[in-house]
Formats: structure tokens, sequence, C-alpha cells
């Protein structure tokens, strides 16, 4: 179905044909090729006399298609994606920002693109200058000391944050085991404890979501001279400011620990918070959250962390220098005795720099001061509309994402978190995130964590309530057309038990 | 709700039971848990012979909603594991008093157990908790 009467100011409607593919080891025929090779001059080797036990019995079975199967099959796959830039993508906690077209044209600079990392240094000097300008762009941001950019992603900052803050301990003689999380963390940092042998003591945020000094106080009492750190996610999965981080920090340092923030939420914080000045030794920022690079398939991710005066020593090496002298030179310093080592290959995700520095360097600070107003703004709008259709987790103004749980629905309708979620796809929109935070920090309910970001119109936002609102009533009056969910999308409802518990994890011709 | 909660047995804030057999408890996850969890996919427990601490994290439950961290009810040493549960976690959600049972663990403090719970008291406790 199409309708092109754009003249008259008409949206243009279009149904799509969209295909079905099977897997492509199920397409093809014996001997089809996409490619001529030229006949190989490598004399025939008998596998089973030079490999012995190790030759296999079979060829191991690789699709045999030509070129134009290969294009269909995978363009085919990719219309079934939902992309941020095909419609509102409000997975809370996850961040997916809008990715500005102006990044990817400098990043597709040829003096940025064809870049090797193992160029003379010598000639790397304008990629070392925008390593470390975004470097003392994010000090400023985040008020830090200095900022590695090696870490791959989120997860990779966190792992190289706590291996400083081991190191730091260890410089000074101590064996410090504990680490305290609060409930309302990511569910990353309990991980990046583990990895490095701390013991993880879980703190109860309390009946108003946020973390009280007192916990934190009691915590450390019963681990005397045993904490090495804090890690506060801030703000919280719950979208709520830790209002007592200033002094929640003073208690961890007077006890001798370190203070580590999560900083994925940072983008609730830009221009208006400067954790190193609010007593946090050590943050990661996703440079593929909070500084538009692109996220989740769409590129590498990019976990940079920012460090103040007591882990400055312990940064992985090579950091970017600025020569002395006259003229602007940049360097490489492997030099760093207490440094934790390399976290990575060369330098980090180096096109992520380029994409963010674009970003920080076109919105200005003004402008990145307006992107956060804007992300709260969006956040607590989308709030007060559901307010009364949804529960709330916590009746507080949210930051950048606002979580609403399914407590009043599936009284009333017995239509549950997952239902709603399933049911927006028919809606056209990417379910928010679901069941997190866990049911333990909502008090037993489903959670739906809703994110929309700085760039969505009131129009959008109004749309995606009005589709939300419109689940909450059509559930009331018919709970089966929700349980049933989705309707309309090239996949209805799986099996998800069946395929946690019975997982197939490899495509077998039988 | 005496059948959703047994009488026999002691319950924690965490929603873990533990039903107490001379100087043993057997130790699993209360229906209120199950029931907000959902199909339960994975259980992660203690091997035999390793000691559980009260009140800190002896293993998890994953199910297709979340990962969730069990509490010990009370310190002691593993006796018994419930192995079939690594083939058919949806025994939790069958029968959760019974044959979803987790560990057995042979107490070092029995009077840390007055501290739990009775089946009136959790389900008061449940109730307060919904109001919340």
């Amino acid at each position: 179905m199409s309708d092109r009467s754009t003249k008259s100011g008409t949206p243009i409607e279009t149904r799509q044909l969209l295909h079905t593919s099977r897997p492509i080891f199920e397409q093809g025929a014996p001997g089809r090729t996409g490619a001529s090779l030229p006949p190989c001059d490598v004399p025939a080797v008998d596998e089973k006399v030079a490999l012995g036990a190790l030759a296999r019995d079979a060829a191991p079975g690789l699709p045999e298609v030509s070129e134009v199967e290969v294009t269909r099959h995978f363009t085919r796959l990719s219309r079934w994606n939902y992309a941020i830039d095909i419609g509102l993508y409000p997975l809370g906690s996850c961040t997916m920002k809008y990715n500005p077209k102006v990044n990817e044209k400098v990043a597709r600079m040829p003096g940025f693109a064809g870049l090797h990392p193992a160029q003379a240094e010598s000639t790397l000097e304008g990629a070392l200058e925008l390593m470390w300008r975004l470097e003392r762009c994010l000090c400023e941001l985040g008020g830090f000391q200095r900022v590695t950019l090696q870490p791959a992603a989120g997860a990779q900052g966190e792992l190289a944050g706590v291996m400083m803050i081991r190191a730091y301990h260890a410089d000074r003689g101590q064996r410090r085991t504990k680490v305290l999380i609060p409930d309302s963390a990511h569910g990353t940092n309990p991980a990046s404890c583990t990895l490095n042998g701390f013991e993880v003591v879980s703190l109860k945020t309390g009946s108003d979501g946020l973390l009280h000094a007192d916990v934190v106080r009691e915590a450390i009492a019963a681990n005397p001279n045993d904490v090495a750190a804090i890690m506060i996610t801030n703000p919280s999965t719950l979208g709520l400011f830790e209002e007592h981080l200033g002094e929640i920090a003073d208690v961890v340092h007077e006890a001798g620990g370190l203070v580590y923030m999560d900083g994925a939420n940072f983008n609730a914080l830009l221009g208006k918070v400067r954790p190193g000045e609010a007593g946090v030794d050590v943050m990661h920022i996703n440079l593929h959250k909070t500084f538009t690079t692109p996220h989740g398939g769409g590129g590498p991710g990019s976990g940079v962390v920012g460090v103040g005066a007591r882990l400055e020593p312990f940064l992985p090496t090579p950091t970017v220098e600025k020569a002395p002298g006259p003229g602007d030179k940049y360097r490489l310093e492997y030099h760093r005795p207490k440094s934790i080592g390399r976290m990575r290959s060369w330098f980090g995700n180096f096109g992520m720099f380029v994409r963010a520095y674009t970003y920080i360097r076109e919105m200005g600070g003004p402008g990145l001061t307006q992107a956060t107003e804007m992300a709260v703004l969006n956040a607590n709008y989308v709030r007060a509309r559901l307010a009364e259709v949804y529960s709330l987790a916590y009746d507080k103004p949210s930051m950048h994402e606002v979580v609403f749980t399914d407590k009043k629905l599936k009284k009333e309708t017995g239509v549950q978190t997952l239902d709603v979620a399933k049911r927006l796809m028919d809606f056209g929109y990417h379910p928010p995130t679901i069941y997190f935070p866990l049911p333990a920090v909502t008090g037993g309910a489903g959670a739906l964590m809703i994110e929309p970001t700085e760039t969505e119109t009131p129009e959008t936002l109004d749309a995606f309530c009005d589709a939300m609102t419109a689940i909450s009533v059509e559930a009331h009056q018919d709970p089966a057309i929700a349980h049933a969910a989705p309707l309309n999308t090239a996949m209805r409802r799986l099996d998800e038990t069946h395929a946690a518990r019975h997982p197939k994890l490899r495509w077998s011709r039988d | 709700m005496s059948t959703d909660y047994p009488n026999e047995l002691r319950y924690t804030k965490e929603h873990e039971w533990a039903r107490i057999e001379g100087n043993r408890a057997t130790i699993g996850i209360t229906k209120f848990a199950v029931e907000s969890l959902g199909d339960i996919t994975q259980v992660d427990l203690p091997k035999e012979g390793e000691e559980i601490r009260k009140d800190a994290v002896f293993g998890s439950v994953e199910s297709v909603k979340a990962v969730s961290d069990l509490f010990a009810p009370c310190t002691g040493k593993v006796v018994k594991v419930n192995d079939p549960l690594n083939d058919s976690p949806e025994y939790v959600n069958e029968d959760c008093y019974d044959e979803g049972w987790m560990v057995q663990v042979e107490l070092k403090d029995p009077k840390e157990l007055d501290a739990l719970m009775s089946a009136a008291e959790y389900q008061a406790y449940l109730k307060e908790q919904d109001a919340g």
C-alpha cells in the first residue's frame, strides 16, 4: 500500500515488502561461489598425512552461495532491525542517543580514517593532539586530573578503575578485601570487583530509593580497615540523583577507602556536576552513551576513565603528553612506574575519540549543559504523563530516566511488564528496559525503565505516551491482547523460557 | 495461605525459607520469590563442603526476567546440594518447598535461626511490603 500524495503535505504512508530469509547455510548449491579465484598453484596436500589425527573427517560445511544471495540475505535481515534512526529507542540505562551525522563525517576524514596505529609516532601527531584535547575536555567536564582513553567499553573501564584502586592500596602496603556496592548500582560493578579479587558487600537503598551515609557507616564498622572502595552509580539505576554522595565520600575517605562512581549515566550530569569535585576518585564514562558515539552494534564502545590525584600514578600506559617547549608537540609516555599497565592493544578505540571530540566541540559547553537539561526534562515529561497510568517506582523527580512498575496494572488486569513491552512493539516502538532495576529494589514489581534522551521532540514523546496509555486502557478491556502480543511483528512471541533452558547455540544440518 | 507458606518453615526478608531438622537446615526460596521471578532458567549453588554465611550471598537464581542473589538464612557447612536443579530448574517453579529445595547445611549456631520469621510473620511482612 502506498500513498504518494506528498504535494498536499500528506505524509507518505508505505508498507514495505519484508522478506523472511532461511539460514544462509540452507541457501545456495554445492560448488556455488561468489568469487572467481585463479587456479591453485600450490601442490595438493594429503591432509590426513600432514595432520594425522587432527585432520577433520568432513569439510566444515561453509555456505556455498553467490554474491547476490549473500547481499540479499543480510540486507533482508537488516530490514527487520530497529534503530535510533528509525524511531524512539527508550531503552533505560542503555542511553540509546542519536548519533549526529557530523561525527561520522569527521571520522571519515582521510587523515583520521587512514591512520594505522603502527605508524611512526612522529607521523601520528594530529591523532595524539586530538586524544590530548579530548582528555582535557573530559577532565574539565568531570573534574578530574587525568583521563585514560584506553578501555574498550564501560565494563573494561570499570575493570581498569578497580585495578587502579587495588594498585593504590597495594602501594600503601594495605590489603583490603571489600568493596561496598548499593543495590541500585549497575550490574557490572560486582563483576568488576570479583575479577579483581574483592568481595562485594551489598548496601540497601533507603525507602526513598537513595543510598544513605548511615548504611555506609554501618558497613564500614562491620569491616574495619577492610573496605577498599565504594562503587556508586550516580544517577542510580532508579534514575535518581544520589543526594548524599558528598557525605558518603567523606565517610569512605575517612575510613581509608576510595570512591568509584559508575559514570554510565553521566549524560544526566554533564555541565551540572563535576563528580571529581564531589569526592569521586575514579569514574568511567561511556563515550558511546554520553558522547553520542554509536552504541549497540553500531560500533565499538569506549569506556574512558577519569581519576583524581590519588589514582593518577596508576593510570594505564601509554598516556599522551604535550611536549614542553615551543609549538604544539605531542608524544606517548610509556614510563609510568606505578602504572597498572596496558588495558588493551594500541591506544583504545580511536574512531570513537574522533566522534566524541567532534560532538563536544560541535555542542560547546552551553550546548552540552542544554543537552543535559533536555534529557532530564524529557524523562520528567514522560514521568508526569504516565504517573497515573503506571505505578512509579519512586515518587521523586527523575534525572535522565524514569522507572515505572506494573504493580497497579498487574493487580487490576493481570497484564505485566513483559506483556507491555511486547505490545509496545505493535505500536512501532522498541521496548524499554524491563525487570531492571531488580524486583528487590522495586518492591517485587516488574520495572519498566524509560530513557527518552534529549533529542526527542514533544510530538514523539506524546505519541509514545499515547501508546503506553492505550496499552493500559486496552489491558483493562481485553487483557488477552497484551498477553498474546506482539501481533504485528515478523516473529510473534517467542518461548523465552524454552530458549533459556534449552538453548540451541549452533546451527546444524540435522 | 497456609499451604503457600508452610507453618513448619522459617523465613527471611530476602524470601528464602529454612526447614530445620536437628542440627541441619534445608534451604530454598519462597512461593512469593518464585512468583516474582517467573520461569527459572538456571540455579547456581555452592558445592558440598563449602561454608555459607548468614546474610551473605550463597548462590543465584536466573529467570527469564533477572538474575537474583540467594542470601543464606544461617551459617553452616553445605552437606547436600539439590543437583537435579542443574538440569531441571523448573522444579523450583513447580514445587519450591519440596522438589525445588536448594541446599542442606550443617548448622554452626542453631540460635541464629531464632531471628528468622514464622510463616505468620512472613505473610504479615509480605502484606506490609505490598502496601508500601
